[in-house]
């Protein structure tokens, strides 16, 4: 479904990602652990378009079609989505008219019909009682104001609504207590098809035991260095990621 | 001939058209000296620092009307906010228009200026009110030398008005170049209660130059509120000087649309005479093009126990040009006051530029003011969120906009004019938002 083949990105001539490899299937949860600076975040924003970030070399390729020249937009059209770890506020839009829009754009853009509004609302029902998201947050301003936790569900409730085909979640586990972090789980597992892949980036293996990967991947240094099943995930938990970079430069 | 002599030297003409023996006409001939005295404003003055009218004082203005042109409603609907009832006072080229107006003496008075100054049932009020508000400069000396038009409005006391009351001046270029002084009183007395929408729209391709005074009287817990829609012509420049008194615990709105014109500049001032009084003075403006708009505000809290709230938001774009002036004084005797003033700003264009100035002048020591001026781009991070949603940016662009203008929007109080407004926003930004506004 996605495949990143010797992928290399910069930012203001440094760079970050240094020809890194990934195959995610459709049908598979993948996990990105690594220590910080490694370049998680950074590989999560070039896949998602940002264009602060240059490829200089590489492809990225969704279902087979190089993506890495596509607008963000584009790319969300075709599939791609990111859960940002800083979700950005953005007052005086309603979190429901926020999905309409981004609903009806990517309609637009593989060439459908606005959605008829009786389906709208009742798609955003359905998905925000997934989340279990109160009626009254969606007519709220765009995560203005909103709690840690309130933000993350509310980017998993976009993923809901958006059904993407490849979902990258960046450190959604962050800022998150037991509770919500329960609910963004059962919220993604629910999503989980067999047609779709997810990526889940994260520091630390808390998450994972909700999410549970079927592959696990250690970043360092641009690179993927490690990958394994979900028990690496509890072996880095337990050993840190010292003896990860020990091992790359033996 | 320059302008101001050619205006000084008319005002003989013009005194063959107007009843000379009334107390009027003693406020017209000492006007057209001060006026004499005064001249137009020029860059020279703090207040018009970065507003210069040369560009529109150079043309060859017909100063009266000689041609009496008539509209269809159905060819000019679009200008009212039509899916409203409302009363109506219309003109066209200076000259009121029973046909599209809609006035009323029950219980208040909704009708014209050339009535109210010449007819002896009016004369209690106007004798009151008339020219007691306003602050005379150059420009309003003009007006009130030239003045014998525009929109009367009565509002006894605890009398509402049942219905909006729309002002609409249309030109139409039958003059040529023309100049207008509409001349606005708006009284509402103790407890009463008025809406007005007022618009100026040029039909035609010929410049316009309209100045217009407007003094509003706000009574004891009287609530006005006030819509200024400017979506003009390229050819249209607009200096709207409006005053307005308020007494206790009255409250009264201003809010300012501009969307267009040429030269638009708004002297707007507010004068607290009593205590427990709100005065809101919002403004949205978007501009391209080369288009100017100087918001220029005053707010005199005079007594204590005051509020006021101004809050301006603009987006300029291509080449346009804006201006905002904000000048708060608080008197010593007025303790307690609160008074806020913001004014934010982006800029979508590197030739775009925005002044904006605020001034404080605080004598009272027990006193809570605010004030906050911001000028910037758009929110690349915001924009790229909403792109990774699949907004594209265009959209996501405009969305942006019309979130930064919105909770200017929030205080209009008329669903249909808020829509309107809505809509012209979004015409503006050139885009359909995707759902209803």
């Amino acid at each position: 479904m996605l495949e990143i083949k010797d992928l290399h990105a910069s930012i203001e001539d440094k760079e970050i990602l240094k020809g890194l490899n990934l195959k995610v299937n459709a049908g598979e949860v993948h996990a990105i652990m690594g220590p910080n600076g490694a370049g998680k975040s950074t590989l999560a924003s070039v896949i998602a378009g940002k264009e602060e970030y240059e490829v200089t070399s590489g492809n990225i390729l969704l279902e087979n079609e190089d993506i890495e020249e596509l607008a963000a937009e584009e790319r969300a059209h075709k599939g791609i989505f990111l859960s940002f770890q800083y979700p950005v506020e953005i007052p005086g839009v309603s979190v429901t008219n926020f999905m309409k829009t981004a609903i009806n754009e990517t309609r637009k853009a593989r060439g459908l019909e606005d959605m008829p509004a009786r389906d709208m609302l009742k798609k955003i029902k359905e998905k925000s009682e997934l989340l279990e998201i109160d009626s009254k947050f969606l007519s709220r301003s765009l995560n203005e104001g909103f709690s840690g936790g309130e933000k993350k569900r509310n980017e998993i409730f976009q993923m809901a609504m958006l059904e993407p085909k490849v979902a990258i979640l960046d450190e959604t586990d962050s800022g998150l207590d037991i509770d919500a972090l329960r609910i963004v789980a059962n919220g993604v597992n629910k999503l989980k098809s067999k047609d779709n892949a997810v990526i889940v980036i994260t520091h630390y293996q808390r998450l994972l035991d909700y999410i549970v990967p079927d592959f696990v991947h250690v970043l360092h240094d641009g690179k993927i260095v490690k990958s394994g099943d979900k028990s690496l995930a509890l072996e880095l938990e337990e050993k840190g990621y010292d003896w990860i970079k020990e091992e790359v430069k033996a | 001939m320059d302008l101001k002599e050619k205006l000084v030297s008319s005002f003989l003409a013009f005194e063959a058209t107007v009843d000379t023996s009334n107390t009027i006409h003693d406020l017209r001939t000492e006007a057209i000296k001060s006026f004499e005295a005064y001249g137009f404003p020029s860059k020279k003055l703090e207040a018009w620092k970065y507003t210069s009218l040369n560009s529109v004082l150079k043309n060859d203005f017909s100063l009266f009307p000689k041609s009496e042109v008539a509209l269809e409603y159905k060819d000019v609907k679009q200008y009212f906010i039509n899916d409203i009832d409302s009363y109506k006072i219309v003109f066209i080229d200076g000259v009121y228009s029973s046909h599209l107006s809609e006035t009323t003496h029950d219980k208040i008075d909704v009708c014209l200026m050339s009535s109210a100054l010449t007819q002896n049932r009016f004369k209690p009020v106007i004798d009151v009110y008339y020219n007691t508000i306003v602050k005379e400069d150059g420009l309003t000396a003009l007006n009130t030398a030239f003045a014998k038009e525009g929109a009367y409005i009565y509002i006894p006391k605890n009398e509402a008005a049942a219905k909006p009351i729309q002002v609409v001046y249309f030109s139409t270029g039958a003059d040529n170049e023309a100049m207008f002084q509409p001349r606005n009183l708006i009284v509402a007395e103790d407890n009463a209660e008025v809406t007005i929408i007022e618009r100026h729209q040029n039909l035609s391709d010929t410049e316009v130059f309209t100045n217009s005074v407007t003094e509003i009287y706000a009574g004891k817990n009287a609530h006005i509120d006030y819509y200024k829609i400017q979506n003009d012509t390229d050819k249209s420049s607009l200096v709207d000087n409006t005053f307005t008194e308020q007494h206790d615990n009255s409250v009264c709105a201003v809010h300012t649309f501009s969307f267009g014109g040429k030269i638009t500049r708004n002297n707007l001032n507010f004068y607290q005479k009593g205590q427990g009084i709100d005065s809101i003075l919002n403004g949205v403006t978007i501009l391209e093009g080369k288009t100017h708009v100087d918001h220029n505000t005053l707010v005199e809290h005079l007594e204590p126990n005051c509020e006021s709230h101004q809050d301006y938001k603009g987006i300029f774009d291509e080449k346009s040009t804006g201006v905002f002036n904000g000048k708060i004084i608080v008197d010593q005797i007025a303790q307690k006051t609160n008074a806020f003033q913001s004014n934010n700003n982006i800029l979508l264009s590197d030739k775009a530029t925005v002044n904006s100035k605020p001034q404080l002048e605080i004598f009272a020591d027990d006193v809570k003011c605010s004030h906050g001026c911001t000028i910037g781009q758009l929110d690349e991070s915001a924009l790229f969120y909403m792109r990774s949603r699949g907004i594209a940016t265009k959209e996501a662009k405009a969305l942006l906009m019309y979130a930064f203008a919105n909770n200017v929007l929030q205080s209009v109080k008329i669903p249909q004019l808020k829509n309107r407004i809505n809509k012209l926003i979004a015409k503006k930004l050139g885009v359909d938002l995707g759902f209803d506004v």
